[in-house]
């Protein structure tokens, strides 16, 4: 610590911060905007200008940048000086030349930083008199608007954009009074990343593109705090609502979790909540197949009905909440509750609980991963899977930068310094998978291999990490065995990535292995093993291993055992080929479905319940990290929608079942829930119960001047609406109620005196850029570091053998999108835009064989999809990539051997439509540039034995 | 997104301007560090570098053509629109302003017919001020493609751009 004084006042400071963050760790407000906690200082905006005197006989003093100067002891500063203040007032005057006064207009007004800057250095009479610039703004896709008149210079764009996010398609262009931040060519932002521009930018030129079109001022938007279904990886979200409508999304700051960052695929994938699809009533179906509506009186009559006349079994959902699957399990009983999984998945996810539950490693959040310093990918996409690792693990790699700065003595936070002295050198990342991932231009090494040629890349290196004879003198990996050896015994805190993305748990199992091994050595390993869905992990959790999976219960049923199937928000036709579903719901006499939206499987349902989204309803849901998280409605569901618990507690008490009577509240079902599975005891601690009050009270969902509570529902009655209450969560429907420092759980939208946009996150945070003051959201359930005895031994599955497909066979290999391959999501308007066609993906040579050119069709197997043809060299020898949940390719499986053959009467798509607004992107440029330096490995294959397994 | 994959330019870069570029790239340790040499390679063999041969030089760096572009829009010398044969720089600096380059701005204008930013319809030239040409002591000064010409006057430029000069 060293002593400073500002202004007079002598404060406590850390020595070698800078000196703008420790202002505003001190309360103090100093106008800012190319400064970012998460990306440092650059000294570009000049905006946080201060005087530093010499020594306390300089009256005089000189100007310095805040953001640029270290903090030393005795060092004396003046923020309010005039010469400062003076200097600071003509920034942002130079700043307004050419910012047009467009802030009625503007999607940013109301929380732009820039408005508050201005307003905080007291610059108020313009003397410019000249023209302004007017710009020419790019079309950016679907999410993002551009209006580049508003620019203010500060590069933060840029420099999030491509030096954190590792973007190549957005560059300050031109210069001086020109500079102009935009693509080469208009199109589509390739960045998985890209949607943070609208927090990062402190104006409105990047702004939410979704929101500009259906527009709400950030002062009249209800938030509430929720958690991302987008992913497993628990992203925490601030979405707002206004008019029953979610407008848009934003982050919420966990620091061990997202940080300041989101995936594109959270920001923008929320639409689906105010879908057309939406069910608002119950429908029973009738002979001819239409739908009556019911009320929830009749259709609770129907549920109790249906439960009393024959066995009942239940299908959960890993994107449920973990209440809600517990309820029905309860209804239905263990045994006869299936936790909602494809039957191939099914054993995957248990398996990886049981890898994270007795491993020795690190189960890491994503700030650790962000500590890493050298990381190995055994076969998942991260970057689609889970996007947001995939953006910490571009961090990661920067580590080594981070080292060469301290053995400079230079501080962390002097960005471009750091940037010029590291240029590409990076801690080493190596990805195995089946084919290319976004992530290999940061990977030092990328080779494509078919999955179970990864387990046993991973195994090799675990058997020669822990020491034990290469029993595979000959084996044709060696090389690439021996590199990652040495890359992980020279690291300090090596971390292992996996999941089960690419379809088979010998890879996860490997690399589970890998990190024991590596604990076993002394490392301090880290074991980070990705699942599908937002709660898949809870779902694993809350079954046994030896719960039905789909295809058990159908033979039961078949069998006569059951008359009567509950689905609970899963769409079933996802788990599995059309005609295994179609036979396992025609199994039941009766199909009652709880889902939110009209689907395939409510569409068979003799009862559809409408169950509320997570915009409507709360919940608690387990990431990938095992962590606990609760998400709390944005606002009541319209018509008869209920949060499924609440339909399932309310036919349980109908059924007087045992259990439940002393249930009531949201709450209670969480306790229960803890009380009867020992692996999600942790989940009460996740968030407050609803007895919760922040000093005395509750915490308002709006902001203090939020408009229109008397009048916004005066087109249906003029007298004033009561106010909805919230008997769940200690969160109101209201202005009233105190946001100051809640607990993280509970935060839902960042407000300060002064500071209107997002960047008043400051005042709600312990120091500047740390955890919350009131404490990180979730629940870690995972305790890592601590295996269970006697699992060292992992029961091996024997070396997985090369693949040597038949001629004529392709293996098929899942690829993941970060835009349609998850159901919901891509649903979302804008989003929606960005899903491709189903495409299978071979490589050239494969190609020719065949005869297919890139967009012609092809017939997979016995006719169990048309897909497009897309030619890809990167992907693994043997095998063939396809588009895991795009519409078309739902009768896939991954690991399945398919012939392939070209499809007669394909019509291919019509070329790049002629629309102005669709001037295309230089995506395959660039695509070329992200693979900069080596290229991947593709090794060739020994002649190996026909594997086992589900492939052939 | 698919359909907004534009079908990529075949804009190839010649064997000369390749091989130029190689014996840049053979002195430096990336690649990229020699953007600006290749930008001035391809410009003195086509005068100018258009989007498409952009992109060729991006590949050829492997860069994005951000990248590139942010470079290439950074330098005024750089030229991303087609020029006449021959760029006329006229100095409106402040010695050059002193000394009344903006009669000599409209004298141009006058004898060729095309003002600053414009080329002559039959493309022999562009007028294009710029800042300072390091000649402020002749001020006002001007370039005409290789040419320094120095204390220019009226005169000076009907000698150039005069009827049956031009």
């Amino acid at each position: 610590m060293a002593t400073i004084h500002i202004d007079g006042r002598a404060y406590e400071a850390e020595a070698g911060e800078n000196l703008l963050q420790t202002c505003l760790n001190l309360g103090l407000d100093l106008p800012y905007f190319c400064w970012h906690p998460a990306m440092g200082s650059i000294g570009a905006c000049r905006q946080c200008a201060v005087v530093q005197f010499q020594n306390a006989e300089d009256q005089r003093g000189r100007i310095v940048m805040g953001c640029m100067t270290p903090v030393t002891e005795g060092a004396i500063f003046s923020l309010a000086g005039d010469k400062a203040q003076q200097f600071r007032q003509n920034i942002v005057e130079s700043l307004m030349l050419n910012h047009p006064h467009d802030c009625p207009v503007c999607a940013e007004g109301g929380e732009c930083h820039l408005q508050d800057m201005t307003v905080m250095v007291g610059h108020r009479d313009r003397h410019y008199r000249g023209r302004k610039n007017t710009h020419r703004n790019q079309y950016l896709g679907p999410l993002i608007n551009h209006e580049m008149n508003r620019c203010i210079t500060c590069y933060r764009c840029t420099r999030y954009y491509n030096d954190y996010a590792g973007g190549t398609d957005l560059a300050a262009l031109a210069s001086r009074d020109h500079v102009y931040f935009g693509r080469h060519q208009e199109g589509v932002l390739q960045s998985e990343f890209a949607g943070n521009l609208v927090e990062v930018c402190p104006t409105g030129v990047f702004t939410d593109k979704v929101l500009v079109h259906d527009y709400t001022r950030k002062w009249d938007l209800q938030s509430a705090p929720s958690v991302c279904v987008g992913c497993a990886v628990g992203c925490n979200t601030m979405p707002g609502e206004r008019y029953g409508k979610l407008k848009r999304v934003h982050n919420r700051f966990n620091a061990e979790v997202n940080g300041y960052f989101l995936c594109d695929r959270g920001r923008f994938g929320a639409g689906f909540v105010n879908s057309k699809k939406n069910l608002l009533y119950p429908g029973l179906r009738q002979p001819e197949g239409t739908y009556d509506a019911l009320d929830h009186h009749q259709a609770l009559l129907h549920m109790q009905q249906a439960c009393t006349t024959g066995k009942v079994a239940g299908i959960g959902s890993p994107r449920a909440s973990v209440e809600a699957n517990f309820l029905l399990r309860s209804l239905v009983g263990a045994e006869n509750f299936s936790p909602g999984f494809s039957a191939h998945e099914q054993p995957l996810v248990m398996e990886v609980l049981q890898l994270q539950q007795h491993t020795a490693a690190v189960i890491p959040d994503i700030a650790t991963i962000e500590s890493a310093d050298a990381v190995l990918i055994l076969g998942e996409d991260v970057t689609n899977t889970a996007p947001r690792i995939a953006l910490a693990l571009r961090q990661s790699v920067r580590n080594k930068a981070l080292a060469m700065a301290a053995d400079m003595g230079l501080q962390p936070w002097q960005d471009a310094a750091i940037r010029n002295l590291a240029q590409d050198q990076r801690n080493p990342l190596y990805i195995a998978s089946v084919a290319d991932t976004p992530l290999d231009d940061v990977a030092e090494v990328a080779i494509s291999l078919a999955p179970n040629e990864i387990a046993r890349l991973g195994n090799a290196v675990a058997r020669n990490i822990a020491g034990e004879v290469n029993e595979l003198p000959d084996e044709p990996l060696r090389p690439q065995v021996e590199a990652i050896v040495t890359m992980l015994m020279s690291a300090q805190r090596p971390l292992i990535i996996s999941g089960t993305g690419c379809g088979t748990g010998t890879v996860t199992a490997a690399a589970a292995q890998l990190a024991n091994a590596l604990c076993a050595e002394g490392k301090r390993a880290m074991l980070c093993l990705v699942v599908p869905e937002a709660n898949s992990l809870g779902q694993a959790m809350l079954c046994d291993a030896d719960a039905p999976d789909l295809d058990q219960l159908q033979h039961r049923a078949t069998s006569g055992e059951f008359e009567t199937l509950m689905v609970l928000e899963n769409d079933l036709y996802r788990r599995g080929p059309r005609f295994q579903i179609d036979a396992l719901l025609a199994a039941f006499n009766q199909v009652l479905v709880l889902d939110g939206m009209d689907n395939p499987t409510t569409s068979l349902a003799t009862l559809a319940l409408p169950a509320a989204n997570f915009a409507e309803s709360e919940g608690t849901i387990v990431s990938l990290e095992g962590r606990a998280q609760r998400y709390y409605p944005l606002f009541k569901p319209p018509a008869e929608r209920r949060p499924s618990w609440v339909w399932l507690l309310a036919c349980l008490k109908e059924l007087t079942h045992k259990d439940v009577e002393a249930l009531h509240h949201f709450d209670d079902i969480t306790r229960a829930c803890a009380n009867a599975i020992p692996a999600l005891s942790g989940i009460t601690a996740a968030a407050p119960d609803h007895h919760f009050r922040n000093l005395g009270q509750k915490i308002p969902r709006q902001t203090h001047r939020n408009s229109g509570r008397t009048a916004i529902g005066a087109n249906v009655s003029v007298h004033e609406p009561k106010q909805a209450v919230d008997e769940e969560s200690p969160l109101a429907y209201s202005m009233e109620g105190l946001n100051r420092a809640p607990p993280g759980a509970l935060l839902p939208f960042v407000w300060a005196p002064g500071w209107n946009s997002n960047q008043s996150l400051h005042r709600f945070q312990g120091e500047v850029g740390g955890p919350l003051k009131g404490g990180t959201a979730g629940v870690r359930m995972l305790l890592s570091g601590t295996p269970s005895p006697g699992v060292s031994n992992y029961p091996e599955k024997g070396e997985p053998p090369f693949l040597d497909m038949p001629q004529g066979l392709w293996l098929l290999v899942p690829r993941q999108q970060i835009f349609g391959s998850e159901e919901l999501s891509a649903l979302s308007p804008g989003l929606c835009e960005l899903v491709e066609d189903a495409y299978i993906e071979i490589c050239a040579a494969d190609a020719k064989s065949l005869g297919v050119s890139a967009g012609d069709g092809i017939v997979v197997g016995d006719s169990l999809a048309t897909l497009e043809v897309r030619i890809n060299d990167d992907v693994a020898q043997s095998c063939a990539g396809f588009s895991v949940g795009l519409k078309g390719a739902e009768n896939l499986e991954a690991l399945h051997a398919v012939s392939l053959r070209p499809a007669d009467n394909w019509r291919r798509r019509a070329p790049t439509p002629g629309s102005e607004e669709v001037i295309g992107s230089d995506r395959a440029l660039n695509s070329e540039a992200r693979t900069r330096g080596r290229a991947r490995q593709r090794p060739a294959r020994p002649q190996g034995t026909v594997p086992e397994g589900p492939h052939v | 997104m698919s359909e907004l994959i534009p079908v990529c330019t075949d804009e190839q870069l010649s064997e000369t301007e390749l091989a130029a570029i190689d014996a840049e790239i053979a002195h430096v340790p990336y690649r990229a560090s020699v953007a600006i040499d290749a930008l001035k390679i391809v410009q003195a063999q086509r005068g100018w570098v258009s989007d498409d041969a952009l992109q060729a030089i991006a590949r050829h760096l492997k860069m994005s053509a951000e990248e590139l572009d942010g470079i290439a829009t950074f330098y005024n010398l750089i030229f991303r629109r087609p020029v006449g044969d021959k760029v006329i720089l006229l100095c409106d600096s402040i010695s050059c302003w002193i000394k009344g380059c903006d009669g000599l701005t409209q004298g141009v204008t006058d004898l060729l017919g095309v003002g600053p930013g414009e080329t002559t319809p039959d493309k022999a030239y562009t007028l294009l001020p710029i800042t300072c040409l390091g000649a402020c002591d002749k001020a006002p000064v001007m370039m005409v493609g290789e040419e320094l010409y120095e204390n220019v006057d009226e005169q000076t430029l009907h000698a150039l751009f005069g009827k049956g000069q031009a």
